[in-house]
């Protein structure tokens, strides 16, 4: 028993557009694939197990939005409601109206507009607890579940800071016309439903059918009427939606699910941009959370740079060079994303896109054979304005006995990082070339270096078939291996985590263990991936010494709200970034592990 | 004085009304801190590849404000980018984008 | 009833300041922090530009100062104020009580403000490896040398051949936080080259340097001098960093700007030039008493040109390097301007005067 009537075209015809928009986009993105990677997504999707992990993150992060409740359970709840809240009416829906229609394939638009064709009443005692009531009372739940979320979304609106949010996106003209389509939908619904429930004293829940007999007795004039508009507008709201959906924000939908099957098939970004930062970028939903993240907004007041401006300029093929450059790398905004894009490495992109054209000539650098040793030691350039730190660790390479070779003593070749960071990464490699010759001439079997900014390119980019270590990794590994002895100062120290070498590095553990060995370490407000960076990225290039001062004297308040009696860092930049605004004294863990060593403290006793 | 279009012997002065100070203003609108430069050299000091080179990235900026840009090009590719030059120097000009504009004012100027 | 004045700072510009107002016939009360009176200046060998001793000018100063009643070692723990009174509240150590501390008021009708400065730290500047390396010290540390009256030695023990000196360390510095010039170090930095020269005549000694502000009367003289007469070498620019040799000998890293070249050398002695900066204790009085300061630090006076000792509160009075980098003689000049302003402050509320 099919039923049609006029108004179910503008939904209609949505429908078909946005299906369609999601189909050819999703076989535009799968087409577009490095070979590589379609070998990759072909066998991810063969494989049972990745298809699981990535329905469970579909479950978890696109519906629940587990990511969100962590942040703050506002928000998590608002967005839930929204995401959780229309699947389940979709789906219980489609349920539902199987018991009416019976056949298998039923119009689309019928379990949409359910309620306008069917309106029976349920009087009799036992048809309360029969099964066209219990959906009945499922889908007006799940239509006041979503407009719960639409209540708190309009309050956000006025007041973020309840939702954990100072500043929130400032959508563009289009993104606010469909946001209003979508914020249109629900409440259409339910006025739609309601009058009908009223007008025919039947077909609605808990929810509709006593709103309906309210509406009908006392709005003015023929309610049939009256509902017969909310339906045409309802089907127009959601037609109008879905036209203007694969323009808008709200790709983010069907994007994000693509995003989640392709990363957990192994896909990741490519140095030179590529399909799969496409679809990150139209997996975005410039939710905003990343712009609360951000220390230069809330910091230093720049709020026009920040990842969803950088992803929805990147989406509209306009970005501004502003925009790519100014930017610590610091990866607060990635931690924070609740869709996990990748975000720094669209900002590096980007500026390879801007930087890349810079000719180079490196051909001064001449090579002397460094010597053999078992240890290279690499200090860093911002090192040797920090000598006190390579100081340090020579002294513990001696004191633990080392066969070590200091190898940038004179100077050093860059490490290269400092030239990615700005996009130029083809003339990066030839340092990069230069400094793997000189590490391979050593015969070393271990790498340390004293800076978080080459660990990370080491690591990364280097490619050299030796251990690398951060210089807190490598001393901890000489504690535990009896090589040297400490004994605890017992001072109140606070350990701030540099962004390369944390966030960037993954290295949270092994400085906290060593600096409990030799201190008494207290926590400070924003630890391991929440912490904040010191301001001295070399990854900022766009901004004035004023606005980077606002960034270390922020960070410095957090770090020394627990009044520590040093502020120890693992690196050199932080260590003179923090020095020039801290009272407190801001030393290496270096230093601090040098001083420990009980000869030293008789020294300096 | 008048200029007959030829000279008796050529001199090494900076002329600065002949100058080309299109690089300079180019710079400056990109990278307005190089108004701040006192030209004290600790960049040139601490620079990494200028232990290699004549890399003088002091000399380099000083001289686009005189109006003579011949010996940019030469000298900015050996520039590793390693930012040592910004963090020592007492004015606080931002090197590392200066850098940056001086080789957009050459991919624009020529 | 006599009027009271009360000077916080016993360095040259409060004792000039309270030895003068005493003689005028004010009661007059001296407050220092340290044991002994004297501020920096008690430090200094010998002062520019004629090179007399620092403790003659400082005698001079005390010999004006026999009726002024001096208490050294506490502190100003509050400064409040009832109409045209202050009361200044010091603490200290009651007189054999150990370490038992006492608050006493002192009621004035007026207030000297002469605390003076303090010297940049200078291990902040890490890559000129003060605290580090053993062969770097501040040009105060100098000074402590030179009135030793023994030798200066190298931390091997050995006097040094070549001798480097470094300007503008913690001043003109945008990286310590400090934009300001600190005025009196290059004029120092020179007296000092020759005083070197003196000591050791055969050595070698460098001054490096942004700009020599040699901004009085017989300081260009004195430059002249340090050149022709003693042979010192001044290079223009910068020290990005120090390194230290195996033998404790220091290498500088600089840029020859006059010669657009790199150059490093090694010397067996470096000394920093450090600045001045803001004493800290001034924050909580400027907090006490509502006085503002500059975007570098220092006080400010009610007008710079023709207001300079006085603030916005009637009766709180400014002297001295309480506003900003100034050499001695500046201080004595500017400590005497102050107590005229105040005798004309002080007897204009005189009963019976309109």
């Amino acid at each position: 028993m099919i039923k049609f009537n006029l108004f179910v075209l503008p939904f209609s015809f949505g429908l078909i557009y946005i299906v369609y928009s999601i189909i050819s986009h999703y076989y535009k993105w799968i087409k577009a694939l490095p070979a590589v990677d379609k070998v990759k997504l072909v066998t991810g999707l063969r494989t049972p197990s990745k298809i699981l992990a990535s329905l469970k993150e579909i479950f978890l992060e696109s519906l629940i939005h587990r990511k969100l409740w962590k942040r703050n359970p506002l928000l998590g709840y608002m967005h839930m409601s929204f995401a959780l809240g229309w699947f389940l009416l979709i789906v219980v829906g489609n349920l539902e109206s199987r018991i009416y229609h019976g056949a298998y394939i039923n119009a689309p638009y019928y379990p949409i507009f359910l309620k306008f064709f069917i309106h029976d009443r349920l009087v009799l005692f036992f048809e309360i607890f029969s099964v066209p009531a219990f959906f009945r009372f499922i889908m007006d739940f799940l239509l006041l579940f979503v407009l719960s979320g639409l209540v708190l979304a309009f309050i956000k609106r006025k007041k973020s800071r309840w939702f954990g949010m100072k500043t929130t996106t400032n959508h563009n003209l289009f993104d606010k016309v469909a946001l209003t389509c979508l914020w249109l939908i629900f409440p259409l619904r339910l006025m739609a439903e309601s009058y009908t429930a009223g007008y025919f004293n039947g077909g609605g829940g808990f929810l509709t059918q006593n709103l309906g007999h309210l509406l009908v007795l006392i709005t003015p004039g023929p309610a049939v009427m009256i509902a017969y508009f909310f339906w045409w507008s309802y089907s127009l709201a959601l037609g109008l939606f879905f036209i203007m959906m694969p323009y808008s924000r709200y790709m983010h939908i069907p994007s994000e699910l693509l995003l989640i099957v392709f990363r957990h098939c192994g896909i990741q970004p490519r140095r030179w941009g590529s399909v799969f930062s496409d679809l990150e970028a139209h997996s975005c939903s410039r939710c905003g959370v990343c712009i609360d993240a951000c220390q230069l907004n809330f910091a230093a007041g720049i709020s026009d740079i920040q990842a969803v401006y950088l992803i929805r300029g990147q989406r509209d093929q306009y970005i501004t060079e502003h925009i790519a450059l100014t930017c610590m790398l610091c990866g607060r905004c990635q931690e924070a994303c609740p869709v996990g894009i990748k975000i720094d490495s669209l900002r590096l992109i980007k500026r390879r896109e801007i930087g890349s054209g810079q000719i180079t000539d490196f051909s001064y650098l001449t090579q002397n054979h460094p010597g053999f040793a078992d240890v290279v030691y690499f200090a860093g350039c911002m090192t040797h304005l920090t000598p006190s730190i390579h100081i340090a660790m020579e002294g513990i390479m001696k004191e633990a006995g080392i066969n070590y070779l200091f190898a940038d003593r004179n100077g050093s070749i860059c490490c290269g990082r400092p030239l990615m960071l700005a996009g130029k990464d083809k003339q990066a490699s030839e340092l990069i070339e230069f400094n793997k010759t000189l590490i391979r001439q050593t015969r070393a079997k271990l790498l340390v270096t004293s800076c978080p900014i080459c660990y990370k390119v080491f690591r990364e980019e280097y490619n050299l078939p030796i251990r690398i270590q951060h210089h807190s990794q490598f001393i901890l590994e000489l504690v535990r291996e009896g090589k040297i002895a400490l004994q605890s100062q017992h001072r109140k120290v606070v350990y701030h985590d540099p962004c390369d070498l944390a966030r960037g590095g993954g290295v949270y553990d092994a400085p906290r263990a060593l600096l409990s060995k030799i201190s008494d370490l207290i926590p400070s407000e924003k630890e391991c991936a929440d912490a904040l960076c010191c301001g001295g990225s070399l990854g900022l290039m766009n901004a004035s010494v004023q606005e980077k001062d606002m960034v270390t004297r922020n960070a410095l308040e957090s770090l020394l709200a627990n009044k520590p009696d040093i502020l120890a860092t693992a690196c050199p930049l932080c260590k003179k970034t923090f020095s020039k605004q801290s009272e407190t004294e801001v030393r290496d863990i270096a230093e601090l592990v040098y001083d420990a060593i009980p000869a030293r403290v008789l020294l300096l006793k | 004085m008048i200029d007959f279009g030829y000279t008796l012997t050529r001199d090494r002065q900076f002329d600065y009304d002949r100058g080309d100070l299109r690089y300079y203003r180019l710079v400056r609108s990109l990278e307005p801190s190089i108004d701040l430069c006192i030209g004290c050299g600790s960049c040139s000091a601490t620079c990494s590849a200028a232990q290699f080179t004549n890399l003088n990235i002091r000399k380099l900026h000083t001289v686009i404000r005189r109006g003579d840009t011949t010996s940019i090009k030469a000298g900015l590719r050996k520039c590793m980018f390693c930012g040592k030059c910004q963090l020592v120097c007492p004015r606080g000009v931002n090197l590392r984008n200066l850098i940056l504009a001086l080789n957009r004012a050459i991919e624009q100027l020529g | 009833m006599e009027h009271s004045v009360i000077v916080i700072g016993g360095g040259v510009s409060g004792m000039t300041a309270a030895g003068m107002l005493a003689q005028q016939g004010f009661n007059v009360t001296l407050l220092e922090k340290e044991a002994e009176t004297g501020g920096h200046a008690a430090r200094w060998d010998r002062l520019f530009p004629d090179r007399k001793k620092a403790s003659e000018v400082l005698d001079f100063i005390r010999k004006g100062m026999s009726r002024v009643k001096v208490i050294t070692g506490i502190t100003v723990v509050n400064i409040t104020r009832n109409d045209k009174e202050f009361t200044v509240v010091t603490r200290g150590q009651v007189a054999d009580g150990g370490s038992q501390m006492a608050d006493i008021p002192h009621p004035a009708s007026c207030i000297l403000l002469a605390t003076g400065y303090e010297l940049f730290e200078a291990r902040k500047k890490e890559e000129y490896g003060y605290g580090i390396y053993n062969n770097v010290i501040t040009s105060a540390e100098l000074e402590d040398k030179f009135r030793s009256g023994s030798p200066i030695l190298t931390s091997e023990g050995k006097p040094p051949a070549r001798i480097g000196i470094v300007h503008c360390v913690g001043s003109r510095d945008e990286k310590v936080g400090n934009l300001y010039c600190s005025k009196v170090c290059c004029v120092t930095g020179v007296k000092q080259a020759i005083e070197l020269k003196e000591m050791y005549p055969a050595s070698e000694v460098f001054n490096f340097y942004m700009d020599l502000r040699m901004f009085d009367r017989h300081f260009e003289e004195l430059y002249y001098e340090a050149q022709q007469k003693w042979g010192v070498s001044f290079i223009r620019g910068r020290l990005s960093e120090c390194a230290e040799n195996p033998d404790g000998s220091i290498i500088v890293k600089t840029e020859d700007t006059l010669t657009g070249k790199p150059l490093k050398m090694t010397v067996d002695l470096l000394v920093l030039l450090t600045g001045f900066v803001p004493g800290r204790g001034m924050a909580s009085i400027s907090a006490m008493l509502g006085l503002t300061t500059g975007a570098d630090g220092f006080t400010n006076s009610a007008d710079s040109h023709t207001l300079n000792n006085s603030t916005e509160i009637p009766g709180i009075f400014l002297a001295g390097a309480v506003k900003g980098p100034v050499s001695i003689s500046e201080s004595i000049a500017d400590a005497r301007a102050a107590a005229i302003q105040i005798e004309v402050y002080l007897n204009s509320d005189k009963p019976g005067n309109d």
